[in-house]
């Protein structure tokens, strides 16, 4: 009984270790590779303000947009960032009309600014650069449909476009121009924003109809982005940059090391304290919350969550409640000792009693967590979901492996009970 | 430690928090809240000086730039070679003048960040910020109400308030901006301060079973004897969550001192609060309760 149980910590401690290795640094065994949380592929996403750069939030001129008017603001901007090479830049939108854009590693906020607000110019254009068609007058609509485009085809993702009808025309001696130049290769109709060609489709014959399709190899995903791209042309609103924010890129390589410390740090005071107030369940409840430390680390990584300043705020608060749940318990169990008990029922009423405490406190935290997550407020969402997770995990390393770990330690039969649980 | 009369002692310990606030107050109509600029719009600079500086020097120069109205004030910030400027809106051109000449005398890489918002951004925030903290509470007054009593939730929430307000108080007190790492900071304090009060209910409510006024129960006693059973663990699990925010406070880069600072505030009063006066209070209600109910 001894024995297993001595086998069975040293195995938790192993499996902690190796937790901490995985999530840190990563692992490669035949063929599986994970780079570990700092990995810049695979691991966390470094927020603006630990990586420099510029988040800049929009805002409508009209007043509530619909989710459609918002679907093509964000496809415009889409083109644009790739367009202008900005390829790591995010887009998110809260439901008020806003729409914010981080582009990392970019200084020049106004100018990207000013690219990203002024309002779209969407034009046809045949292969020598001459407009046929224009966005803002001649296309009527553009939607994402699935289904077979012709007698013995398989079902697909197009787009199908429909022109005014004063275009049909226009669009048809384009059509049949085009067409002729397929022996040089020139048979095709370029779709542009602004000044980035953003889809390139052939044309097979003259169309003189006012709807046409474009196929190609599109997923769904692919098609209702171009739809909402050639939709940009007749946007009823334009947009004001109404906050900017540019973070040098010197500011944020301070912050990740030295939060870092301050982790570190803390991990091991808090152990320290543990075990000097609790003894061997101090040492438990370290155990626990290094495995504690090594879940999250591998979730942030693995989910490859946005991290941020305030994201890290939320990860170091979460420390020092992650224990909290292991002192309410170790509390009750040093109260059952003083009246009487002996350490294994100890345990098993200190656990039972505790439980009703830990859930109803845990409850309250993470239902303010989840409001901040719904107020939409970027820097605190990063806290909320960081702080949210943490609480979360907690209660599992502190109700499932500290008490996995007790009921191991309570077969040593101590006879000092002092040093069980002072 | 066992035998302190929480319960009776509970005008005494409202002292100390109506003390803050009264000079939390008193600092609101000297010089008001330090708000930020995403709250009021406006510009803020973060720049690296790399030496002492006088922050008139600062002033004048973007005075001379911007003209009057950016109305700059300059504060040093970190180890005293870093400053924050903040200053009202300015036009992009304007702005990009300022920048070159902060970058011309103060070095290349001097800017560490600018900030820019329009005042009716601000006014947003500042909305949704209430908004939504007013809706945290709400939600966890209902689940206080659901598992515990109305009674309890009633308390739980005036605890807070006192915690919130406090924590407004401390903000005027030492002038820390008011910015969106406010809002995230005053609502951990609401989720966890909260969670100190609940533990100390939670015993209530186990010591509570059995209660019968009729034999000669007294809730004070109880409540006092709660309070007591608790205290190691609201003492300990306030120094373990008090360590992580001190050593962010001590070596965290400055945005996150000015976040874990009033943390750290909230902490300890969210602490006081579940100890000193949600119980207490709770206590005194339920045997005002008590009596009325046997006078009938």
């Amino acid at each position: 009984m001894k024995k297993k149980s001595v086998l069975l910590l040293i195995l938790m401690v192993i499996i902690a270790v190796v937790l901490n290795c995985v999530a840190f640094m990563g692992f490669d065994v035949s063929g599986f590779k994970y780079g570990g949380v700092f990995d810049e592929n695979q691991g966390i996403r470094k927020g603006i303000d630990l990586a420099g750069g510029s988040v800049i939030t929009f805002e409508a001129n009209k007043a509530n947009p619909t989710e459609a008017e918002m679907d093509i603001v964000e496809a415009i901007f889409n083109a644009r960032l790739n367009g202008a090479g900005y390829t790591e830049a995010r887009i998110s939108r809260d439901n008020s009309g806003q729409i914010t854009v981080e582009i990392p590693s970019v200084t020049d906020t106004d100018e990207a600014a000013s690219l990203l607000g002024s309002t779209a110019k969407l034009t046809f254009r045949n292969a020598d650069g001459e407009t046929v068609l224009d966005g803002a007058t001649d296309i009527k609509n553009a939607e994402y449909k699935y289904g077979q485009t012709s007698q013995t085809g398989a079902a697909q993702a197009y787009v199908q476009l429909t022109l005014t009808a004063e275009a049909v025309s226009k669009f048809a001696d384009a059509t049949r121009n085009a067409a002729a130049l397929s022996g040089e290769g020139k048979n095709y109709i370029s779709i542009y924003m602004d000044e980035n060609e953003i889809s390139r489709p052939s044309v097979k014959s003259e169309i003189n109809s006012e709807t046409c399709i474009i196929e190609g190899s599109f997923t769904p995903e692919t098609a209702q982005e171009l739809a909402n791209q050639i939709k940009s042309g007749q946007l009823p609103f334009d947009l004001t940059a109404i906050s900017k924010e540019t973070i040098g890129a010197e500011l944020g390589a301070d912050a990740l090391p030295s939060s870092m410390k301050a982790a570190a740090i803390g991990i091991l005071l808090i152990m320290l304290f543990m075990i000097i107030i609790y003894r061997m369940s101090g040492i438990l409840a370290s155990i626990a919350l290094s495995i504690y430390v090594g879940l999250i680390a591998l979730l942030l990584g693995v989910l490859r969550v946005n991290l941020s300043l305030s994201g890290i705020a939320g990860i170091i608060t979460s420390l020092g409640m992650a224990v909290d749940a292991n002192v309410i318990i170790f509390e009750r169990m040093k109260e059952e000792l003083r009246n009487g008990k002996s350490i294994k029922a100890a345990v098993d009423s200190g656990f039972d009693k505790a439980f009703s405490a830990i859930l109803d406190s845990n409850v309250t935290t993470v239902i303010s967590c989840i409001v901040l997550y719904l107020s939409g407020i970027g820097t605190i969402r990063g806290f909320a979901i960081t702080l949210g997770l943490g609480v979360i995990v907690s209660m599992f390393t502190a109700i499932v492996i500290t008490k996995f770990l007790l009921k191991q330690l309570v077969n040593f039969q101590f006879k000092n009970r002092k040093m069980f649980c002072a | 430690m066992k035998n302190i009369k929480y319960t009776e002692n509970r005008i005494k310990f409202l002292l100390l928090p109506i003390l803050i606030i009264v000079v939390g107050l008193i600092m609101y109509f000297v010089r008001g809240f330090n708000f930020d600029t995403e709250f009021v719009g406006g510009i803020r600079m973060q720049v690296n000086v790399g030496s002492e500086f006088e922050n008139q020097e600062i002033a004048d120069l973007v005075t001379e730039v911007a003209g009057d109205v950016a109305a700059p004030v300059v504060q040093k910030i970190g180890d005293g070679t870093q400053a924050t400027i903040k200053m009202s809106e300015l036009d992009d051109e304007t702005k990009a003048k300022l920048v070159a000449a902060l970058t011309e005398k103060y070095g290349e890489n001097a800017i560490m960040s600018v900030n820019s918002a329009s005042a009716s951004f601000g006014t947003q925030v500042q909305r949704k910020a209430l908004i939504f903290t007013l809706i945290a509470i709400l939600c966890i007054l209902a689940y206080i109400a659901i598992r515990f009593e109305v009674k309890s939730a009633v308390m739980a929430v005036i605890a807070l308030a006192i915690n919130v307000i406090v924590m407004m108080a401390v903000y005027t007190i030492t002038y820390t901006p008011l910015n969106t790492t406010f809002i995230a900071a005053m609502l951990t304090v609401v989720g966890y301060s909260i969670n100190n009060t609940i533990v100390v209910f939670d015993r209530i409510r186990e010591n509570m079973r059995g209660f019968n006024a009729k034999k000669g129960g007294v809730v004070a006693d109880v409540v006092n004897r709660s309070i007591s059973e608790s205290m190691g663990r609201t003492l300990n699990a306030t120094i373990t969550t008090l360590i992580t925010i001190l050593l962010l406070y001590f070596l965290g880069v400055n945005s996150i001192k000015e976040f874990a600072f009033p943390l750290i505030i909230g902490v300890i009063i969210g602490a006081y609060t579940s100890i000193f006066i949600a119980s207490p209070f709770w206590a005194a209600w339920k045997t005002s309760e008590i009596a009325s109910k046997k006078s009938k």
